[in-house]
């Protein structure tokens, strides 16, 4: 028989954060958390877990807990007085990654109700590698990397989410899966990728910024982009169409298919070609008319240099910023709280040339003209 | 002395009548008025009516109207009235951006004269003289109040006078040959039909965020202009209550680039006899008579956007317009550069009158006052509420704040987890209506927006304040009080994402019965 509790799957990253305080980039990587242990950082997740937990503390009655032993989310929940149900074994003070995913998996075979999880980037990953978006989830934002969408505001907020979320029904939207893109990174440059989708119950004021909308009203604006962009696509021009669920929508009113995390072109309503790296682009382009199709990717509302790096600077500088065509809905631009929209192509030049102001279009006929900024710095 | 008393009405109850919708009432056959059968003498005069119909206008089956007693009508309509807080029965400082003001009842009853309830629109000019005059001599008024040329009272609300503006702005750059001039601009913070209205009319539509002090992003609007540019339409004070005083400026931009500027005045009772929109360079603009000018809002009308423009644009203005020869007043169609009609005829004439006897009972010196005490009062409440624990002003760096501000509850959101929407459902409890969070989007989070406008005496200012104070301290100390609210009124709660779901809307009585048909068929 169903269980008449609703159950919520709690997977605290023990080790997220650790390395914030000490001036590292994360703490995914044996290596990496050895030298922030030793460098006296401490974990942010317990504590964060702990602030999300007490939140619920008045229901704790109505739901049960289902996590992992010790301090995967067994100890934060029994401090804060829940009696959590524990699955599954780890050896004590030295989980990896992998007790993550295999965590996520488990709750995810136990059929809970959604899933609370404390991290950065890197476990949002691992439970994105794990189960993909077979479960609502709620990010407890702990770690030092939160390019992804998936993160409440802050403790509290994943807190009141979950309360909102057993309160009643909630619709589910898909938020970018974001981390460091680790090709990159070896070659010395610090960029994110966009690594997937995971499905987040929609309550926008908690997750993504303080605008009241909904996920009806964000539909019809992404629809109202898409016919926009349908009616005023030009013929003879080559569309570098970047990632993201609002491009995805102008793929689908045109009737294309869309490679969600990747980059596609475009021409006279055809797709020219999928999936496309930047060589293949700058082949494609040559000395044709183009023009450029990107939306923000992750929290922080990069337009370039995160998740589309495809679209190099020698790309957007052969098309020109003239030809730059930045789409989003008005929720999301309004989520960025006045911060202006960031470029990190890697190329100075290129940056200083795509700031100042760009045009946005946000709805059917319907644009902003917003500040953007330089990322280097994110 | 006054006696000293809780300035909270604790012992105050909503009615809660759970009254049915009246379709649901009734039986059938039952009949409020029995119509006498006409008498024979009358039949023969008129002959037979019924068969002067088409057969395919004529209905095969009676429509399906509610068949009720009269005694059960009135008492159905007096429950629901009772069931309302309008604003003869409550502080409403609530509903900012509404400027909701007392309306003298004297000139409720100057409307309700037969004199003018009786008139018809298709009358001889002859025959309507006086309320020509007064139309006139309004429009007279108003044109001093913001220094425009003409004015015309057809449009039947704001967003219907931005409409106007906006279809003028179409019919300048028609005119001169430029009408690839095809956007209009906008600020995050002016009222939503300037974004709106001109999108109706055709514009593509350019909206500037605001800067980090809340002002529109004067460099945004230099990079938004252009040879497409049709012109700017704005209000200010904008929606925070930051009234920007370099307007001037903006507008100037935008007369370089060959636009035309449109000063949505709706709400004018923070400047009214201070400044006007002519010396702001403004081209255009247009006030709500059911806000500023203290004719009842009405429950959604009939209301008045009154339109004024500078000499350059009278043309455009829509027919008819009335004129003055020095001896009579005319009622005049003919004119070829009219946008047309957006309503028929002169506009909601009651609302016209009811504001002509407001500015004559109150004068220059007393139109003034308005806005002054209206400021005043601003300021005041401004000053109790930053006494209240998690309250927040919204751009608290900008100066000059007239009559609204748009205040937010962040703070107590993140101390307590209640929020604006929590604190609006407990108000009522406490006599008042729910209030006015924000125009869409938030942008200044968990908001609300007082408006205590020169009606509000300085009981009834410290009474709301107290009201905010003690539901600040109750979110502090049993916060599931306030989440839980109302408790005290005539409905509970309303899941309020329905509001965004057209399925979930029925506009008439056969949808609603038409879609729960559909929603009990899906088990929902």
């Amino acid at each position: 028989m169903k269980p008449v509790k609703k159950r919520i799957g709690l997977i605290v990253n023990p080790i997220a954060g650790i390395g914030g305080r000490v001036g590292l980039k994360g703490s995914d990587g044996r290596e990496a958390l050895r030298k922030a242990r030793e460098l006296g950082g401490k974990p942010e997740s317990p504590k964060r877990a702990k602030e999300a937990l007490l939140r619920m503390a008045s229901i704790k009655h109505e739901l049960d807990i289902l996590t992992y032993p010790h301090e995967m989310g067994e100890d934060e929940a029994r401090e804060c007085g829940f009696e959590p149900i524990v699955i599954g074994s780890i050896k004590k003070g030295e989980t990896t990654s992998e007790d993550t995913k295999s965590a996520a998996r488990d709750m995810a075979e136990a059929r809970v109700d959604a899933l609370l999880f404390a991290g950065g980037d890197g476990t949002a990953r691992d439970i994105y590698d794990a189960i993909g978006g077979r479960l609502p989830v709620i990010g407890i934002p702990a770690g030092v990397k939160i390019h992804s969408a998936v993160f409440a505001i802050n403790a509290q907020s994943a807190g009141d989410l979950v309360m909102m979320f057993l309160r009643e029904p909630a619709e589910l939207w898909e938020a970018e899966v974001m981390d460091v893109d680790e090709e990159a990174f070896r070659r010395g440059l610090l960029s994110t990728k966009l690594y997937g989708y995971l499905k987040i119950p929609y309550q926008d004021r908690l997750f993504q910024g303080p605008k009241r909308g909904s996920i009806a009203g964000e539909r019809s604006s992404m629809n109202g982009i898409a016919e926009y962009f349908a009616e005023e696509i030009e013929d003879d021009y080559l569309y570098i169409v970047g990632p993201g669920t609002t491009t995805r929508a102008i793929h689908e009113r045109l009737g294309l298919p869309k490679t969600l995390l990747g980059v596609d072109v475009i021409r006279d309503r055809q797709i020219v070609a999928s999936d496309v790296n930047e060589n293949q682009i700058l082949r494609l382009v040559c000395d044709k008319k183009a023009k450029i199709l990107v939306t923000p990717i992750g929290g922080q509302g990069f337009i370039f240099g995160r998740g589309n790096q495809q679209i190099s600077p020698d790309v957007i500088k052969k098309v020109g910023k003239e030809h730059v065509i930045v789409v989003a809905t008005g929720h999301k631009m309004a989520s960025l709280g006045g911060r202006p929209l960031l470029v990190d192509t890697g190329d100075d030049e290129t940056d200083d040339m795509l700031s100042g102001y760009i045009r946005v279009i946000t709805g059917y006929r319907q644009e902003l003209v917003y500040r953007v900024g330089l990322g280097k710095c994110f | 002395m006054r006696n000293e008393r809780s300035l909270l009405k604790q012992n105050y109850h909503a009615a809660a009548w759970n009254e049915p919708i009246i379709m649901q009432m009734g039986r059938k056959g039952e009949r409020g008025i029995l119509v006498p059968e006409a008498e024979e003498e009358i039949k023969e005069v008129v002959g037979d009516v019924l068969s002067r119909i088409p057969t395919d206008l004529r209905r095969t089956e009676p429509p399906k109207l509610p068949e009720i007693s009269q005694p059960q009508v009135v008492r159905h309509f007096l429950r629901l009235s009772q069931m309302c807080l309008g604003t003869d029965l409550n502080i409403d400082i609530g509903q900012g951006t509404c400027t909701m003001k007392y309306s003298p009842k004297v000139n409720e009853y100057l409307a309700r004269l037969p004199d003018i309830s009786e008139l018809h629109p298709l009358q001889d000019e002859e025959t309507v003289q006086g309320i020509l005059e007064i139309i006139y001599k309004f429009a007279g008024f108003l044109s001093e109040i913001s220094g425009m040329d003409k004015f015309t009272f057809q449009p039947g609300g704001g967003a219907q006078a931005i409409y106007t503006n906006a279809c003028i702005i179409r019919a300048y750059h028609a005119a001169r040959g430029e009408s690839q001039r095809d956007e209009i601009i906008t600020t995050l913070f002016s009222h939503p039909a300037d974004a709106a209205t001109p999108a109706t009319a055709g514009f593509k539509v350019i909206t500037l965020m605001p800067d980090e002090n809340g002002y529109p992003d004067l460099e945004a609007l230099k990079a938004a202009v252009s040879k497409r540019t049709a012109g700017m339409m704005i209000t200010n004070p904008e929606d925070t209550g930051i009234y920007n005083p370099r307007v001037r400026e903006y507008v100037d931009i935008v007369h370089e680039a060959g636009g035309l500027c449109s000063y949505d005045q709706a709400n004018a009772n923070g400047i009214l006899g201070i400044c006007r929109a002519k010396e702001a360079g403004f081209d255009m603009c247009h006030f709500n008579l059911h806000k500023t000018f203290s004719s009842p809002h009405g429950c959604s009308g009939p209301g008045c956007g009154a339109v004024g423009v500078r000499d350059y644009l009278e043309k455009f203005l829509p027919v008819p317009v009335v004129e003055f020869d020095g001896e009579k007043y005319h009622i005049v169609y003919e004119r070829p550069f009219s946008i047309g009609k957006v309503r028929s005829f002169l506009g909601n004439i009651p609302v016209v009158l009811r504001a002509y006897a407001w500015v004559m009972s109150l004068g220059p010196d007393g139109i003034r006052d308005v806005a002054e005490v209206s400021v005043i009062n601003n300021n005041y409440l401004a000053k109790k509420l930053s006494q209240v624990s998690g309250i927040g002003m919204s751009y608290p760096k900008a100066k000059c704040r007239l009559d609204q501000i748009r205040y937010s509850w962040e703070q107590l959101r993140r101390e307590t987890g209640v929020g604006t929407e929590d604190v609006r459902r407990r108000v009522v409890d406490f006599g008042v209506q729910s209030y006015f969070e924000s125009h869409h989007p938030w942008v200044v989070p968990e908001p609300f927006t007082p408006e205590p406008t020169e009606t509000y005496s300085k009981d009834d200012i410290d009474e709301y304040a107290e009201i905010l104070r003690y539901i600040s301290q109750e979110a502090y100390v049993s916060p599931d009080t306030v989440k839980n609210a109302p408790h005290k009124s005539t409905i509970t709660r309303i899941d309020e994402r329905i509001l965004n779901d057209p399925k979930k809307w029925a506009m008439t009585w056969r949808a609603y019965l038409n879609k729960r048909h559909s929603w009990d068929s899906q088990g929902q």
